[in-house]
Order: structure tokens, then C-alpha cells, then sequence
């Protein structure tokens, strides 16, 4: 059915190198999102899935059969593209029709599935029109229907809402992910957009520059990014990256200096740092709380008000580094106003300056149980 | 909408509201002043088709197709010209028996026994408006006008629909599929652009002479089928159909012969269009290459049987302009139920 395994895929448009070495398991019915900046491979990766780009090396694997030879059509895959690619010569029907038809299915069959995808879809009065009379919402749906219609083991979709208005982006994700509840299909969804990737994924794909940077659930990717570059990417606003040093280990375990006198308890594992190590710590804009004493002084610049929070933009007052801070409901600091604020217990990110990466945490091998079970 | 344009208002604009700019005076002398240089050929060719023989050559030149009356005298045995004379003061309408120098022998239909004889120069025809409709009647029941005509329908229809479909398969393997070569290959077909029909002539007929074609149709048709300006249009057009239409039909498991059938061609109809008012033009009026290929009467083209009214020593004009009116009939058809492909350009993909 539905799995997807990929083993050391690589990719090279001649001598540019665009995938390296991705290896990934999709189980069946997983609702997948590769997310990343533009020109991260992602967008490739997802052709190579489809059959449409052809493998430098590696394997693919859909449902177990080795699918790496097979065109598109044989990998039984379906696929929404970014701009639709509706035939403009077809009406809706026609469109939905158009691969059955080559399928050499059975008439009373493509009517039958045509019916019900249109029923699934609310597209059933434009079944007659040409996609050029439709609006920008409709034709992604008839784009859907025409993915479904093919009844296919696994969804490809392409950036398909960023065409779409804010409104209706926000609609159509919850459509879509209403489909995939419905239809329990295996999807896969390239965005960069990650406000899409958490709020619609069962399992998030972070790709930078051909590379695999972490997979994991929404959640997970979020509390515990593997590396800075995912720290950043996920969440908005961005985390704020202040640099700190290692305070000393005690028996409580690690505590971090984040200057001006602020040592605060961390959960990283005690053995994998030192005294004096010098370190970038990580806390998100939400995970600030205003402290009334042991916090870090802070200035006010201006602030954002969105009626149910509020940020707050700003700088540490001694080093300068920019920090937004994150507040719920109304508040309104004049410029200039000296706060002290503190992250928020566990909420606290150690980040090696040179290799990027997350140091490990003390319960990393629980939390991280504890997040799967979920 | 075009329904709702008064014409009056349409054509009354002016550049500025309501006071006409010398731009306004130079437009309409130019429009009616092509109008005119477009329009007169054409127009004097189809009234000329309809004059009789001697009045096509008459000098100075009529526009209206007329012919001199003639009468039945008795006492003579071919009928005679009806002229109008003046004598004494009076004027009455006479035959002309013969014509002396500057003195006309006139007779009067009513009373033939008594001759007179006047200054040829005092007098002139009696005419009326006639249609002279043996220049068309004569060449469909004297020469194979018909068998010409089957000829040139059939070279135009196929070697039109062989021209489009032939040159959109170069066109779309040239422009959807990446191959090593395929620009040198595009440059090379461009680049016959440049050779004259003359220069391959010889070399042609060679090959006809070779496969065996001459005296054929086929002969005629097939070496006119590949044409790099088709070739170039089609191909030029296919690069804006988007690639994401392909490849969404390749996942939709359609064979690349149905991509190109189902997807391609329809969305190319305005070029094709364009290729077809083209081909059909070109295979209508093509005269040097059928010339060369076809020998026998019942092979010929319309336009090389019209040829045959143009003998050695004398010219039939009057047959020639009647033939040529109704060669351009067809052309003018094809043209008007085109025409709105040409304008069209292009659709909207439904692409964002």
C-alpha cells in the first residue's frame, strides 16, 4: 500500500549536487510535510517520489516494490501540482476523467468515481465548466478531485495553497487535512511554509541544502530542534539566540550564565559540557516570562499589539542583541522601559556555537518517549 | 458587446472629444487610401471576368462590364452593331454594315434598302449592361476546370493536414523534450529557412524523378509537407504551454502520443490555426513546383490549367480573369471561418 522508503537518494542536475544521501520511512497513511527554504531540494524530492526526475542513485520503495524504473502512472501515485495544471481545454469532468480514461477504465466506473470525489469536494455545479471559469479555490479542489479520482496509494501535493489568498489558505488546509482523515491515504506535502508543515503534519521533514536536518513530529520538532537551523525555522517569530556560557555543573546539574549576573538552572546532560564552554542558548519569544528578580535586564524598542498578544521588540541592555518577547493579551511597555525576564523552566535551548548542534539533554531518552507515545 | 457599438459613434471617433485633429484627416485618408490600392485590383479582375472578349482590351477602359448591341438586319447575315448617329440634326440609332477609313456605311434596321453613308467619327456605340457569362460557362464545359479544380482541393487539403501534423511533432519533440542536440538540430531546420525554392529545385524533382512521383499528386505534395516556418510557429507557441500540463498528464497515465493528441494540439489551435490560413494559401497558389512535377491535363492544378488559356500568340484574358475569380473563391472561404483563430492569440491557459 501507502509506505514510502527512500534509501541513500541522491540527486545531481550535472554537476550541481541537489539531494544528498536522503534516507526516509513513511508508514501508510502518514500525512508527511517536507518543509525547508526555497532551493532546499525539497520541490525535487518530491518529482523523484513522483517519477517526473529521474535518480542520480539510491532506491525508492513504494508499498515494497522497488519503483525506481516504474513511471509515474505504474507507481500509483497521484500528484497536485502548484499552479493546478488543469487541461484548459476540458471541462471539470473531462479533467477528472482524463486519467481513468487512459487507465482504460470502465465508463459506469469513472462516472461513479467522478460522482463521488465531486460529492467529497463540493465541485458538483461546476462538473461542465472549463477550469478558466473557476475561481482560484475551486480549481485547487478540482485539482484535488482529479488526484483522487485515481484512487492512488500515496498523494503527492506540490505547494498547492500558495496560490490561494490568506482566507482561503487557511480553508483549504483544513480541508485537506480533513481529506486525509477521511480517505486515511499517505500524503506527502512540500510547503515552505511552516505554519502548513505543523499544523497539518503527522511527521514534519526539515530539509536545508539537499540535506535531511531532522524528522520527527510537530511537536517534537519544535520542543527539541536537533540543530540550530531548525531551531530557527520552526516557530514565529523566530527563537532568540543570545550567546551564554556553561556557569558550573553541580549536583542539580548545569546551570548557564546568560550574562548580567543571570545563571539559571539548564537540563543540558552535565557530561557533555564543561565549566567556562562557551555556548548559544535558545529561548522562543513565548517562552520569556517577566521576572521580578535573577532575570535579564532588558530594553524596550516597540511593540506589536495583535489585541490577543502582544509582542515586544527589543535588546539585552548590555550586549545589544536583539530578543523579542512574547505576551498574552494586552500590554503596552513605552520605549525605553527596562523589564527582566527569564525563560521559562525547561524551556531553555543549549546550542554548540561551532557545530550547531543541540547539546543533549539530561532526559533526552525520556522526553523524547514520552512525545512518541503521544 | 459588439453588438451595442452604434456604428455611427464608432465611426465618428475622433482623436480629441469633439473636434476632429489633423491625426483624424491623415488616419482616414490612410484607411481609405489602402482600402482603395487593396480593394480596386480585385474588384476590376471581378467585373473585367464578366465583359465580353473585345471589351476587356477596349481602350480607354470601362469599369462596368458592357457590350454593344447588335441587331438582325435582313438582307445581311451576321448581325450588326447598333450605333447612334447624328444626321441632320437628328439623332437615331443605326447598323453599321462596314467601316471605310474615317466613313461608316450605316443602315437603318427599319428600312435596310437604302445605305448611308457618315463620318466615323460623329458616332458611337449603343450599349447596355451585360454579363458576359460564357467566360465562366465556357472554360467549365470546354476545358477540365473541374478535374482542375478536384486536383487543387485535393494538393491543398492533404498536403495542409500532412503540413500541421507532421510539423507539430517536430514542433513538440523540439519544445517539451530535452534531448542532446535539439537546439543544434531546431538551428539546422531554421536555417533552410534561408534557401531559396530555386536553388532546390533541381535537386528535388531529381528525388521525384527518383521515388517515382512525377506525374503524381503525391509528387506534388509531399516535398511541400516539412515546412521550417511551420516548424518555427508551432514550436515557438508549444514553448507557453506550461510543463506542469505534461507532466500532470504523464502521472494521469496518458502515453506521450496522447499527451501530444489530447493535451498539445488542442491547446496549439490558434498557431495551428495560423499554419493552416498559411498552408492553404501556399498549396492554392503554388504554381512553379506543380509546373515542374505534373505533365498531363488530367494531373493539373487549377493554377497550372489556367495557364493553358495563355497560349503563344494570344491571351484569353476574358477566360483567364473568370478562372482566376473563382480560384480565389476558396482561399477567401478558408480565410473568413479562420479568420478568428489568427486574432485570438493566446487562450487562457487556466494556468495562474
Amino acid at each position: 500500500m501507502g509506505e514510502l522508503k527512500l534509501s541513500s537518494l541522491n540527486k545531481a542536475f550535472g554537476a550541481v549536487h541537489v539531494l544528498h544521501d536522503i534516507d526516509l520511512s513513511v508508514k501508510d497513511g502518514e500525512f508527511v510535510v517536507f518543509v525547508g527554504p526555497s532551493g532546499c531540494g525539497k520541490s525535487t524530492l518530491l518529482r523523484i517520489i513522483a517519477g517526473l526526475e529521474d535518480v542520480t542513485s539510491g532506491r525508492i520503495e513504494i508499498g515494497g516494490r522497488d519503483v525506481g524504473q516504474l513511471s509515474p502512472a505504474e507507481r500509483k501515485i497521484a500528484m497536485v501540482f502548484q499552479s493546478y495544471a488543469l487541461y484548459p481545454h476540458m471541462s471539470v469532468r473531462k479533467n477528472l476523467a482524463f486519467g481513468l480514461e487512459n487507465l482504460k477504465f470502465k465508463r459506469s466506473e469513472i462516472d461513479a468515481r467522478i460522482a463521488e470525489a465531486a460529492r467529497m469536494l463540493a465541485i458538483e455545479p461546476y462538473l461542465d465548466r472549463k477550469p478558466r471559469q473557476l475561481s482560484g479555490g475551486q480549481r485547487q479542489r478540482v485539482a484535488i478531485g482529479r488526484a483522487i479520482v485515481r484512487e492512488p496509494d500515496i498523494f503527492l501535493f506540490d505547494e498547492p495553497l500558495s496560490n490561494l489568498d490568506a482566507a482561503l489558505r487557511v480553508q483549504t488546509r483544513a480541508e485537506i487535512t480533513r481529506l486525509h482523515q477521511q480517505i486515511k491515504t499517505t500524503m506527502i506535502y512540500v510547503t515552505h511554509d511552516q505554519v502548513e508543515a505543523m499544523t497539518m503534519a503527522d511527521k514534519i521533514v526539515i530539509l536545508r541544502a539537499g540535506r535531511v536536518e531532522q524528522v520527527g513530529s510537530p511537536l517534537e520538532l519544535f520542543d527539541y530542534p536537533r540543530n540550530l537551523f531548525v531551531a530557527g525555522f520552526l516557530g514565529s517569530p523566530r527563537m532568540n539566540i543570545v550567546r551564554a556560557s556553561i556557569a558550573g555543573i553541580g549536583p542539580e546539574g548545569a546551570s548557564i550564565d546568560l550574562g548580567h549576573g543571570a545563571v539559571l538552572p539548564c537540563d543540558v546532560d552535565p557530561a557533555a559540557v564543561r565549566p567556562g564552554q562557551r555556548v548559544l542558548a535558545g529561548i522562543r519569544p513565548a517562552h520569556f516570562q517577566r521576572v521580578e528578580e535573577g532575570g535579564v535586564p532588558f530594553v524596550v524598542q516597540y511593540y506589536e499589539s495583535l489585541g490577543t498578544e502582544t509582542y515586544v521588540y527589543g535588546a539585552l541592555a548590555e550586549t545589544q542583541e536583539p530578543i523579542i518577547v512574547h505576551e498574552t493579551g494586552h500590554f503596552a511597555p513605552p520605549s525605553g522601559t527596562r523589564l527582566a525576564i527569564a525563560p521559562m523552566p525547561g524551556r531553555l535551548h543549549v546550542f554548540d556555537p561551532d557545530s550547531e548542534l543541540a547539546i543533549a539533554r539530561r532526559d533526552a531518552g525520556q522526553r523524547r518517549g514520552a512525545v512518541h507515545g503521544n | 458587446m459588439a453588438g451595442t457599438i452604434n456604428p455611427v459613434a464608432f465611426l465618428g471617433r475622433t482623436r480629441r472629444r469633439g473636434r476632429i485633429d489633423i491625426t483624424d484627416i491623415l488616419s482616414w485618408l490612410w484607411l481609405i487610401g489602402g482600402t482603395i490600392a487593396v480593394l480596386v485590383p480585385v474588384v476590376w479582375a471581378g467585373l473585367s471576368s464578366m465583359k465580353p472578349e473585345a471589351e476587356i482590351t477596349r481602350f480607354p477602359p470601362s469599369l462596368l462590364p458592357r457590350t454593344t448591341q447588335q441587331v438582325v438586319v435582313p438582307g445581311y447575315d451576321r448581325p450588326l452593331g447598333l450605333w447612334t448617329v447624328t444626321i441632320d440634326g437628328e439623332s437615331r440609332e443605326m447598323a453599321m454594315v462596314r467601316r471605310i477609313g474615317i466613313k461608316a456605311q450605316m443602315v437603318d434596321p427599319e428600312n435596310p434598302a437604302a445605305p448611308v453613308s457618315v463620318d466615323a467619327r460623329t458616332i458611337s456605340p449603343v450599349q447596355k449592361l451585360t454579363i458576359a457569362t460564357e467566360n465562366y460557362s465556357d472554360p467549365l464545359e470546354r476545358f477540365n476546370f473541374l478535374t482542375y479544380l478536384k486536383n487543387s482541393v485535393f494538393v491543398t487539403v492533404v498536403a495542409t493536414i500532412l503540413t500541421l501534423i507532421v510539423n507539430a511533432m517536430a514542433a513538440f519533440a523540439l519544445s517539451k523534450y530535452r534531448f542532446r542536440g535539439d537546439k543544434a538540430v531546431f538551428v539546422l531546420i531554421i536555417s533552410t529557412l534561408m534557401i531559396p525554392l530555386t536553388v532546390v529545385m533541381v535537386p528535388a524533382y531529381m528525388v521525384i524523378v527518383g521515388v517515382g512521383l512525377v506525374d503524381n499528386l503525391w509528387g506534388v505534395i509531399i516535398p511541400t509537407v516539412a515546412s521550417p516556418t511551420g516548424v518555427f510557429l508551432l514550436r515557438q507557441y508549444m514553448l507557453t504551454i506550461p510543463d506542469e500540463l505534461i507532466e500532470a498528464a504523464r502521472v494521469d497515465a496518458a502515453s506521450e502520443f496522447r499527451i501530444f493528441w489530447r493535451i498539445v494540439l488542442p491547446l496549439t489551435a490558434p498557431a495551428l490555426a495560423v499554419l493552416a490560413i498559411f498552408s492553404v494559401l501556399w498549396r492554392w497558389n503554388d504554381f512553379l513546383w506543380p509546373l515542374i512535377v505534373l505533365s498531363s491535363r488530367e494531373n493539373f492544378t487549377l493554377q497550372i490549367g489556367l495557364n493553358a488559356f495563355q497560349g503563344e500568340f494570344s491571351v484569353q484574358w476574358h477566360y483567364i480573369l473568370a478562372m482566376t475569380f473563382l480560384s480565389l473563391l476558396p482561399v477567401t472561404v478558408v480565410f473568413l471561418f479562420l479568420q478568428k483563430y489568427i486574432t485570438t492569440g493566446i487562450a487562457g491557459t487556466g494556468m495562474k
